[in-house]
């Protein structure tokens, strides 16, 4: 290997760690705040990309109609709620989220020429039609077991994982899609070549990190959310409601698991299954992080992007067994230094 | 007759003549089922009763297919292990060894730490091991390997489907009466006890860690068997049906089932296949195109399972067959256990030498002296904040001292986990009750005695424990009469008065023998007379030469009780003595009252 390869394996590396980077920050906003081990992140990866693929091929995406299903089963349970209380003014508030919001799209949809929009605009209503289903998920699976012990939540995730993975198959098909590159551009630097996308990948990761930071750091709700993965109880005697934090986690969560697919849709092949090991690579970074730190999280997403990319150089076979079993040493140091008989929640 | 074994041996004997009446397809089915249900009633031990989980189980079963495939088609095997190539009985064998030492190294990895780690940790090594079948040239890649010769029984060829189909059902048979007498055993209490119960069962002396690993190998075990069996009924291996997601569906199986029960593997199996076979035929017609679309139904299924019915089907099936399990009987002719020689009466039992104890600033306990004599009752008090909730945790070993130290019977305490404590004879309450809800009194009390027994898993499996298991219930019983729940033996503990529940506590402590008896708060919630009888059931032990502390709050219940009190605030000893005495006490009376 000559410094040539050696750079060009790098800069591989760094664009989908900073991709593993974005999916581990989610997962582990998602287990502080909701305590749900988010297994179906990587599918919304996929279903973003995919999304984009079928508008950029002129049909309407069949992820809107899942949003339909998902909305009108909403709108017929909180419908229902609010119809027992009385309350006609949540229940238009119900309905027209849930209902009038999906079918407005779809209408969308159908009746501009999507196919021949400006990149940014397929961008923008890929991402109207996949991040949606994120709190919609939390309110029809998680909510009502919110209290759930740990390992429920997690089987039950695993369960809509599957779920998801099914209805991929039969939205997208099983043939593999590639979007075109956000630009063509290349720089030049030294005896590297960067691709335009590259740039993209990684400064949109860094931007999307930065946004999150002053969110966490500055919002209302960003704190919100940061108390409630403290203490739960503490935040909900303070006025935060669980289901609102969970909803919003959520909305995060599938907001950056779909743009994540968009952004590395031009570089990978993106298939209807492609998401869940993405997904589980996260995972793994977010494992590194032991599910608590971001910074740790996110120095792991690159570790294992370099890992993968020089993996595949030598023993391009084996990537996925090397990139897996690289948990095996992080769960050994972990569980060196942990001694403590604990109760799980 | 028991109603239940009437009904285990109808369908033992239904199993037994199926393959007369059905069909080959059919035949062909309940063997899967079989197969399936063998790694799902692993998993019903380990997610179920154990609240452990896998995701990897299919890898476990791919290795002991891939085991026996290569060791039965490899023409030339290395000397060493050229011996396991002669029958698949020895690949059996060879192959029960190996993933036995997989799921060790594993296990050691994940067991130690919160529970969620485990999942993950299997699935990760699922994904790996699948690509390894994959891609090792060795296995075959992704073609696997062929011409897996059959197993041979006493002469007979396993060659045909409902050949191998007794094999296979004998497997799971087997399986499932060995796992439910694990479960009504001792090693079973302490399994039982790792959901919900593990501080607990630690400071009985359980070591919680072993049962995490027992379960996760035994579940491992199962598994292999049935990856055995798979490669001899096939005849060939590829690496599908070892995949993630196939290990996502075992688990499925046991959850749609019943995770907790034993019966709901085999209702969870045969309902996920038969649904499975139906659903492949019918889903692609309907949606106009091939795919494993199943996997929305079953997705689907386990979300609404989860959320509606978290206990599977089995309990509500259970409903319909009017069988109700015996209630157990106590063998009144059993050896009594041997108890330890108490101390002495008057000899040092505890002592706290100088004990501080800092958090960060806050001294919660400062320089505190204290003695605890054989056949004497000593009360600690003191108002709220006092530092007495520290101080019992330093002197129970869950809190190790800044400086000073704590000595039982002159060993010092630091630095020992709890259940080496409760060996040395020091058993304990907790302030919060802690025991296990869905288990009878008598259960739980015998959890108390775990460590006056020795009979392991295999034992247990198999039933040779009994002579043991009814000296341990003996023990138990005697204890639970003894405190007063007698007429509660068989009621289930969640269903006591919190007052009741701390009486069991006591029971439970009493069970292990000890001679040192910790109490933290045990009057609180109790009614006067269960007081009263608390009292004379305390002077009873005292009279025994029991070194009893009691923390508490109960100013009536502790002075007409105890032989002295040790009063402390702000982390201080202020007063020590006799009762009359420290009720005069002007330090005390000013603590409790704000100055007079």
């Amino acid at each position: 290997m000559d410094v040539q390869i050696a750079l060009m394996l790098a800069q591989d590396g760094l664009t989908n760690g900073a991709i593993y980077a974005l999916l581990a920050l989610a997962l582990v906003l998602v287990f502080a705040v909701t305590r749900v081990i988010f297994i179906p992140q990587g599918e919304f990866v996929a279903y973003g990309a995919l999304t984009l693929a079928m508008m950029q091929a002129g049909t309407v995406p069949a992820t809107v109609w899942l949003l339909a299903g998902m909305g009108a089963t909403a709108a017929l349970i909180d419908g229902g709620l609010a119809l027992r209380a009385g309350q006609t003014r949540r229940l238009v508030g119900v309905l027209g989220w849930n209902l009038g919001y999906p079918l407005g799209l779809a209408a969308l949809l159908a009746a501009l020429p999507v196919k021949d929009m400006p990149l940014a605009a397929q961008v923008l209503l890929s991402l109207a039609v996949v991040v949606p289903m994120g709190p919609l998920m939390y309110r029809l699976v998680f909510q009502p077991i919110a209290a759930a012990p740990i390992l429920i939540l997690l089987i039950v995730s695993v369960a809509v994982h599957v779920a998801m993975v099914g209805l991929g198959l039969l939205f997208f098909g099983a043939e593999g899609q590639r979007t075109p590159a956000f630009s063509d551009a290349n720089l030049e630097l030294g005896p590297l070549m960067v691709s335009g996308q590259t740039i993209w990948v990684v400064m949109s990761s860094v931007v999307l990190i930065v946004a999150l930071y002053q969110f966490f750091e500055r919002t209302l709700y960003g704190k919100a959310l940061r108390a409630t993965a403290i203490n739960r109880a503490g935040a909900r005697l303070m006025g935060i409601s669980p289901s609102l934090a969970g909803k919003l986690t959520f909305f995060l969560a599938a907001l950056i698991g779909a743009l994540s697919g968009v952004l590395i849709a031009p570089i990978t092949t993106i298939y209807y299954d492609t998401g869940f090991l993405i997904g589980l690579k996260g995972f793994v970074a977010a494992i590194i992080g032991g599910l608590a730190s971001y910074p740790l999280a996110a120095v792991g997403a690159v570790l294992v992007g370099l890992l993968e990319s020089f993996s595949s150089f030598w023993a391009s076979a084996f990537k996925e067994v090397i990139v897996f079993t690289l948990i095996i040493p992080v769960l050994l140091w972990r569980s060196l230094t942990s001694r403590h008989v604990e109760e799980e929640e | 007759m028991r109603t239940d074994r009437l009904v285990q041996g109808l369908f033992v004997a239904l199993l037994l003549v199926l393959p007369a009446v059905l069909a080959p397809f059919y035949v062909t089915l309940l063997n899967y089922i079989g197969l399936y249900a063998l790694v799902a009633l692993g998993l019903v031990l380990l997610t179920g009763v154990g609240g452990l989980t896998s995701f990897g189980q299919a890898a476990f079963v791919g290795l002991g297919a891939y085991t026996t495939a290569v060791l039965s088609t490899t023409p030339e095997l290395p000397g060493w292990i050229a011996w396991a190539g002669a029958s698949p009985w020895l690949t059996l064998l060879v192959g029960l060894v190996f993933t036995a030492t997989v799921a060790v190294v594993v296990g050691s990895l994940t067991l130690k730490l919160s529970g969620h780690f485990l999942p993950l940790g299997t699935i990760a090594w699922g994904i790996s091991l699948y690509f390894l079948f994959g891609t090792l040239e060795s296995l075959g890649g992704h073609t696997g390997i062929t011409g897996i010769s059959p197993i041979t029984l006493f002469g007979v060829v396993l060659d045909a489907g409902e050949k191998i189909y007794y094999l296979i059902w004998a497997f799971v048979m087997v399986a499932v009466f060995t796992t439910q007498n694990l479960l009504d055993s001792r090693e079973g209490r302490a399994i039982r006890a790792l959901k919900g119960g593990m501080v607990m069962a630690e400071a009985m002396g359980v070591d919680t860690s072993r049962s995490r690993m027992i379960i996760f190998v035994i579940a491992a075990l199962h598994a292999c068997a049935s990856g055995w069996l798979y490669a001899h009924m096939q005849r060939f291996v590829n690496p599908t049906p070892f995949g993630l997601h196939i290990g996502i569906e075992y688990l499925f199986m046991a959850v749609i089932g019943g995770a907790g029960h034993v019966w709901g593997a085999l209702v969870g199996a045969g309902l996920i296949t038969v649904l499975k076979q139906w659903l492949q035929d019918i889903l692609p017609r309907l949606l106009g195109s091939a795919g494993n679309f199943e996997a929305i139904v079953f997705g689907v299924m386990m979300v609404l399972v989860l959320q509606r019915a978290r206990e599977g089907l089995w309990p509500v099936l259970k409903k319909l067959v009017p069988v109700k399990a015996p209630q157990k009987t106590i063998d009144p002719a059993a050896d009594t256990l041997p108890r330890r020689d108490l101390p002495t009466a008057g000899e040092v039992i505890l002592e706290a030498r100088n004990v501080t104890r800092k958090f960060g600033g806050l001294v919660a306990n400062n320089d505190m002296n204290l003695t605890v004599k054989a056949g004497e009752i000593l009360a600690l008090i003191g108002p709220n904040g006092a530092g007495k909730s520290t101080m019992f945790n330093q002197l129970s070993g869950v809190d190790t001292p800044t400086s000073g130290e704590v000595l039982f019977l002159g060993k010092p305490v630091a630095g020992r986990d709890s259940r080496e404590i409760a060996r040395m004879g020091m058993s304990r309450t907790f302030q919060h009750v802690r025991l296990l809800p869905t288990m009878t009194v008598l259960e739980n009390v015998a959890i108390g005695a775990h460590l006056r027994g020795g009979k392991g898993v295999f034992h247990a499996a198999w039933r040779q424990d009994r002579a043991e298991e009814a000296r341990l219930l003996k023990e138990a019983a005697r204890q639970i009469e003894r405190v007063g729940l007698g007429s509660h033996m068989y009621e289930e503990a969640g269903s006591l008065a919190l007052g009741q529940q701390r009486i069991l506590e006591i029971a439970r402590a009493l069970c292990s023998d000890p001679c040192l008896l910790l109490l933290d708060e045990p009057a609180a919630g109790l009614r006067l007379k269960e007081k009263e009888a608390l009292g004379d059931l305390l002077r009873k032990l005292r009279a025994e030469g029991m070194a009893i502390l009691i923390v508490e709050h109960d100013m009536d219940f502790v002075m007409g009780l105890v032989d002295r009190v040790v009063v402390m605030e702000f982390g201080q000893k202020i007063a020590e003595g006799l009762p009359d005495e420290v009720q005069r006490d002007p330090a005390v009376l000013e603590a409790y009252l704000g100055g007079v």
